[in-house]
């Protein structure tokens, strides 16, 4: 292999490199700035209170029955595995407690989160994706109609504020489920199931796990907004958007859940 | 007036539009005409906003819209319209809601819009019965007819068509015609229309053909068939000889 060449792919290596370097930081520069559009359109122009609503509506209903089947199938998982472990120490009286504070604290916002993702950010992400495609956004704009405050706001503050009540509810889904097994499958005390909730559960567990539904649910639609908004290439780039949609807002529920729990626990 | 001063635009590597000079007369209907793929939309888009030019200038009454900040050039482009393609109506919106949606949003009651949009859908010569579908219950025609519908709510000064006639019989595109030229006749509107439609020759006042990035015919459109243009003169009689060539890939309205 002569010097050039070697040189060359060396060259190209850093090419390479540096291009990616720059893509990336464009992305993410993009995407804050996204953010930022939203945040200032929420506090610079009027609420449309109707759109608020309708967001809300569609956001909520489309998601209460899939997060309450995930809710009550977790919190009769959890219930099971928690009796298989505590038997073993004589702890079988803990276990309304734990599957409580495992649903409230965790497993209840985090499987929200990731729940109406696939459910309601999809199809944010494709509804947009197919205006842009089909010049609706550009007829707006044409209009000289507010994107930010006709799009995205009303379905970012709507996801703020619903995500948290469904949070609750797949919370409480999951308790039932769990008293359900407890009870009627493996035969413990419906008394000590409640009483280890209402000794162990504390107001604080529930308003921390409420709080990081809500930022979940700003993640899922800047993410699902952003990505709609961003779509080109016809049809098949609305599924491109939906499934790139997806998996983002998936990924930075996850590890925005650690970084918001350690935030809650040094409060 | 509305003209356009060396305007270009590039798409990665590519120029669309290379050095387009063009001066649109007011209370005129111009058509650009041009082969697919040669940048007629990237053009209109530039002109409307929606497309940021990569230089030159537009002059809107002797003001350059590109050089104003972004509240200026609002204030400026609110003269303006846009007929789309495909006319762009919004799916989860009925007739109405879609003609109405610039005042609606602008804070005005259900009660006060409707007789403006009543109003609207005759002048597009569309019954009231069309009021409450949504746009996938209408035809081509008249998905087209609620798009002019919705510009002329606004009041426009000057009206972009983006290929009104594109994917319709030749009835309709005879009907489309004739209300373009009739709303521009009795709102002495400034219209600018791109097309592969000749029959809009009939209607037009001037004529401008878009090639290679550039405008190669500016002229009156009552003499268009008589030009000696070699341009106009290959591309309305469809001829594969000429200085418009034929083989060459075109994709710059793909961006």
């Amino acid at each position: 292999m002569s010097i050039g060449v070697i040189r060359r792919m060396i060259s190209n290596f850093f090419e390479f490199v540096g291009r990616s370097v720059i893509n990336t930081c464009n992305a993410a520069g993009a995407f804050v700035i996204f953010f930022a559009r939203i945040f200032i359109t929420l506090f610079s122009t009027k609420l449309k209170i109707s759109k608020l609503l309708t967001q809300m509506v569609q956001i909520g209903s489309s998601s209460m029955a899939v997060v309450a089947l995930t809710g009550a199938s977790s919190g009769m998982a959890l219930a099971l595995q928690s009796y298989i472990g505590f038997r073993r120490i004589g702890g079988e009286h803990m276990i309304g407690a734990i599957v409580a504070l495992g649903m409230i604290r965790e497993l209840g916002p985090v499987l929200t989160g990731l729940m109406v993702t696939g459910r309601a950010g999809s199809a944010i992400t494709a509804e947009i994706g197919t205006m842009q495609i089909t010049e609706q956004i550009d007829a707006l704009r044409t209009l000289r109609i507010n994107i930010f405050q006709y799009l995205m706001v009303p379905r970012v503050l709507a996801s703020i504020i619903v995500m948290p009540l469904l949070a609750l509810f797949t919370m409480l889904c999951g308790i039932i489920g769990g008293y359900i097994v407890c009870v009627y499958t493996l035969g413990l005390s419906p008394e000590d199931y409640q009483s280890a909730i209402r000794g162990y559960v504390e107001m604080s567990d529930i308003y921390g796990g409420m709080f990081k539904a809500s930022i979940f649910g700003l993640i899922l639609t800047w993410v699902g907004t952003y990505k709609g908004y961003g779509t080109h290439g016809g049809a098949r780039g609305v599924g491109e958007s939906t499934t790139k949609s997806v998996v983002m807002s998936s990924i930075m529920v996850l590890v925005s859940n650690y970084f918001i729990t350690k935030i809650l626990e040094n409060l | 007036m509305i003209e356009l001063v060396n305007l270009k635009k590039k798409f990665d590597d590519r120029w669309v539009t290379d050095g387009v000079n063009l001066k649109i007369p007011s209370g005129k209907m111009t058509c650009i005409i041009g082969r697919s793929g040669e940048g007629k939309s990237v053009l209109l888009k530039q002109i409307i906003g929606l497309i940021e030019p990569t230089s030159g200038k537009i002059l809107v009454d002797g003001q350059d819209i590109i050089a104003m900040n972004e509240h200026d050039r609002r204030e400026h482009l609110e003269k303006f319209g846009y007929v789309f393609q495909f006319a762009a109506l919004l799916d989860s919106l009925n007739v109405f809601e879609n003609i109405g949606i610039k005042l609606l949003e602008n804070g005005q009651s259900i009660k006060d819009v409707l007789p403006i949009v009543k109003k609207s859908l005759e002048l597009v010569n569309l019954t009231e019965n069309n009021l409450y579908k949504f746009p996938s219950e209408l035809s081509g025609g008249m998905k087209k007819r609620v798009g002019l519908a919705r510009t002329l709510v606004t009041n426009p000064q000057v009206i972009l068509y983006d290929e009104p006639t594109t994917g319709l019989d030749p009835i309709t595109s005879r009907v489309i015609h004739e209300l373009m030229y009739n709303t521009q006749k009795k709102f002495g509107l400034t219209s600018v229309v791109i097309t592969h439609d000749v029959k809009i020759f009939d209607y037009a006042d001037k004529v401008a053909l878009l090639n290679d990035g550039i405008i190669k015919f500016f002229g009156d459109a009552s003499t268009i068939w008589e030009s000696d243009n070699p341009y106009i003169h290959q591309f309305i009689r469809g001829l594969a000889d000429g200085p418009i060539q034929t083989e060459k890939p075109t994709s710059r309205d793909a961006y």
